[in-house]
């Protein structure tokens, strides 16, 4: 068979890319961001309401050389990206809340073996199979914890299409260069909206690669950590020969049951992004210098908290926004500050009180913490918001 | 000249953890010996696991492996594969994790034809989790979770293979080792999805609770118990009764998933682009 490996983006063509202003919805945003970003192979199983992601991919990643595979369920498609990021390619998948669901097992694989990839969840009605059609934001404790055991999760939250756009292109940077699963949380509304999108020329967009050992490396072990603490792995296939687990394991990458080598991995995996904190964590400050009453929220809750913000100031009520572009890992010490200053933080959010809990547990009575919530599937309005803060 | 096996193995990975009597290790070296019998190099050698007693196997090999999670080894070495298509994807697994809880990725990688080969290490039973029933325990089989006689019927996995679109659909037995040699080279060699069943032994949860006396007694009763399929093909329904037919039951050609991928990126990149 012809030998093809196609595991760096070979044969891109800029003509593929038509910088610009668009018009453009979220899902697509999000798959355009991921082909910006290198993305070469996308796995899945349509959902709605991310399926959109799935088939402009279908259409564009071909043209770029790339691979797009339906695969026969959600727990395959996390499977297969991750066998194709071993093999070197930058990959993505996306889904819904029940498919996100099946995912986990293998999230939890590649926080483990640190394969880097993308995964969106573009959150819809729940639980169960619940409102396929209508937003909510009641994954984001799964996207923390679904999983089983302890490690770190890195999950963004962007609350427009321009964002979207960027924030994909940074989880795949993120992904690569901490050797780590990144979750991409959207709901239905930014995900099926459409906006004004301003597409750069390609050349403009900053674009991380993992490191690779170099092809002469002596005494070559696959997990061997660096001051960086993540570890450089190669590819299959590129003369190296490793071997990949999901069990817990040493350097050499096979498995152990060593108290002390499983303690340091565990350690090591939550000490790596924490000392990236600073390069993966975002958030925006808004109206937030002379704030006495402070919003905490994130995806389209947040876009509501604006407008509330926007309104409340109009009638001199000294309100901002502090909005979560990177939930996890979450901005403690910022919170801790903010609860110090205020006079009060309001948490709006569509479910039934999940980022709440986070920001209480810091506020730590340091001020009062109001959740404004709504699990109806209708967008949080900015009335709601309003209201709740008046009657602080 | 003996077989030279620890060339291929990563010596410092030893011992294995099998049993000793398991013929895990006798299916191990027949696929090591195909391997050698091919030339394939081991940087071009990508070996597949899920979990299991047989999914520790890729291990124990000097190539490029991968041991994943139960059930998905298929679905990882399905996106290896695609990355790097000139790679030779070998999966091994347990009755279990390729039927079981793999079963909806094995219907569909024998459907989708893509270029690697499943060996599947059929011991009847959940090796590792100590005993419990698997899709392959025949009926009335004891096991830890149907201490009274199994009451489920049992799966043919090359039944299932060639009805499912697998291109290449073999059985043999960890007796028949120079049939095993033969199949899993032409298995390896095989354009397309192929799918190897072997029959084989797990005495510490399977032959002692049903009744076998040793090992190898395990293991010679697939003298008696099975018939080369020229044979069975000649035999009549009694004949049949008791019996397992073995050897190389399909070998066609379908078009081939990665080539077909290929067609897709050559005819999309070609394309005048509407963006
Ligand atoms: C999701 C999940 N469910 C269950 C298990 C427990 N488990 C480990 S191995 C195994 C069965 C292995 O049997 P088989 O695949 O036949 O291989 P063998 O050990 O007999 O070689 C099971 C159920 C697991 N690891 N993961
Ligand atoms: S438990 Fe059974 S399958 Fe597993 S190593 Fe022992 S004999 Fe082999």
């Amino acid at each position: 068979m012809q030998a093809f490996d196609n595991s760096r983006g070979i044969g891109a063509r800029k003509a593929n890319f038509t910088p610009g202003l668009k018009l453009m919805s979220g899902n697509d945003a999000i798959a355009e961001g991921a082909l910006y970003a290198g993305c070469r192979f996308y796995a899945g199983y349509p959902i709605t309401p991310s399926s959109e992601v799935a088939e402009t991919l279908a259409k564009r990643l071909p043209e770029l050389g790339g691979y797009f595979l339906q695969m026969e369920d959600e727990i395959a498609s996390m499977a297969a990206i991750l066998g194709a990021s071993l093999a070197g390619a930058k990959v993505m998948t996306a889904t819904s809340g029940p498919g996100f669901s099946l995912k986990q097992e293998n999230i939890g694989y590649g926080c483990i073996a640190e394969i880097p990839c993308v995964i969106v969840n573009v959150m819809r009605g729940g639980p169960s199979t619940g409102v396929p059609t209508k937003p909510s934001q009641g994954d984001v404790m799964q996207a923390r914890w679904g999983t089983h055991g302890d490690h770190p999760i890195v999950v963004f939250t962007p609350d427009s299409i321009e964002e979207l756009f960027w924030e994909t292109v940074r989880a795949f940077n993120i992904a690569e260069r901490y050797r780590t699963p990144v979750i991409l949380l959207a709901d239905e509304i930014i995900g099926h909206m459409r906006e004004r999108l301003f597409l750069p020329k390609p050349a403009t967009v900053n674009v991380q690669n993992r490191r690779r050992p170099r092809r002469d490396a002596g005494d070559y072990s696959a997990y061997q950590v660096p001051r960086s603490l993540v570890p450089v792995i190669p590819d299959y296939g590129e003369g190296y020969r490793f071997h990949v687990t999901g069990l817990a394991h040493d350097e050499t990458g096979f498995p152990t049951n060593d108290p002390a080598v499983i303690e340091d991995q565990i350690l090591r995996l939550h000490r790596k992004i924490d000392m990236g904190f600073n390069d993966i964590v975002k958030w925006e400050a808004y109206d937030l210098e002379d704030a006495e009453i402070v919003l905490v929220s994130y995806g389209s809750s947040a876009r509501a908290a604006r407008a509330a913000v926007t309104r409340l100031r109009a009638s001199g009520k000294k309100v901002g926004l502090f909005r979560l572009k990177t939930m996890w890992p979450f901005p403690e010490q910022q919170i801790r500050k903010l609860a110090k200053q205020a006079k009060a933080i309001v948490v709006p959010e569509m479910n039934m009180g999940q980022i709440v809990l986070e920001v209480e547990r810091l506020a730590g009575g340091a001020c009062p913490v109001i959740a404004v919530n709504r699990v109806d599937t209708e967008m949080l309005s900015p009335k709601q918001i309003i209201k709740a803060v008046k009657e602080l | 000249m003996t077989f030279n096996y620890q060339q291929y193995l990563r010596n410092d990975n030893l011992p294995h953890i099998w049993c000793p009597g398991c013929s895990h290790g006798i299916v191990t070296k027949g696929i090591l010996r195909a391997v050698d019998s091919l030339g394939w190099q081991k940087d071009d050698m990508c070996f597949v696991s899920g979990i299991g007693c047989a999914s520790r196997l890729p291990g124990y090999i000097d190539a490029n492996t991968l041991h994943t999670t139960h059930g998905r080894a298929l679905a990882f070495a399905t996106g290896v594969k695609m990355v790097k298509s000139n790679m030779h994807v070998v999966i091994v697994s347990g009755d279990g994790d390729s039927l079981a809880i793999g079963g909806n990725h094995f219907l569909h990688s024998c459907r989708r034809n893509i270029d690697m080969t499943l060996i599947i290490f059929n011991n009847n039973i959940y090796g590792m989790t100590g005993g419990q029933t698997s899709p392959t325990t025949p009926f009335g089989a004891t096991t830890t979770t149907q201490p009274y006689g199994n009451i489920e019927n049992s799966i043919d996995a090359v039944n299932l293979a060639m009805a499912a679109g697998a291109t290449f659909v073999a059985r043999t037995t960890a007796y028949h080792v120079t049939q095993m040699d033969k199949i899993f080279a032409q298995a390896l060699a095989h354009k397309g999805f192929s799918v190897v069943d072997v029959m084989c032994d797990c005495w510490t949860a399977y032959g002692r609770r049903n009744s076998f006396k040793s090992q190898v007694d395990m293991l010679e009763r697939y003298k008696d118990n099975t018939v080369r399929l020229e044979k069975w093909n000649k035999m009549s329904e009694e004949e049949r009764a008791g019996k397992t037919p073995i050897g190389v039951f399909l070998d066609v050609q379908r078009p081939e998933y990665c080539e077909e991928q290929h067609k897709v990126i050559e005819r999309a990149m070609s394309a005048p682009s509407e963006h």
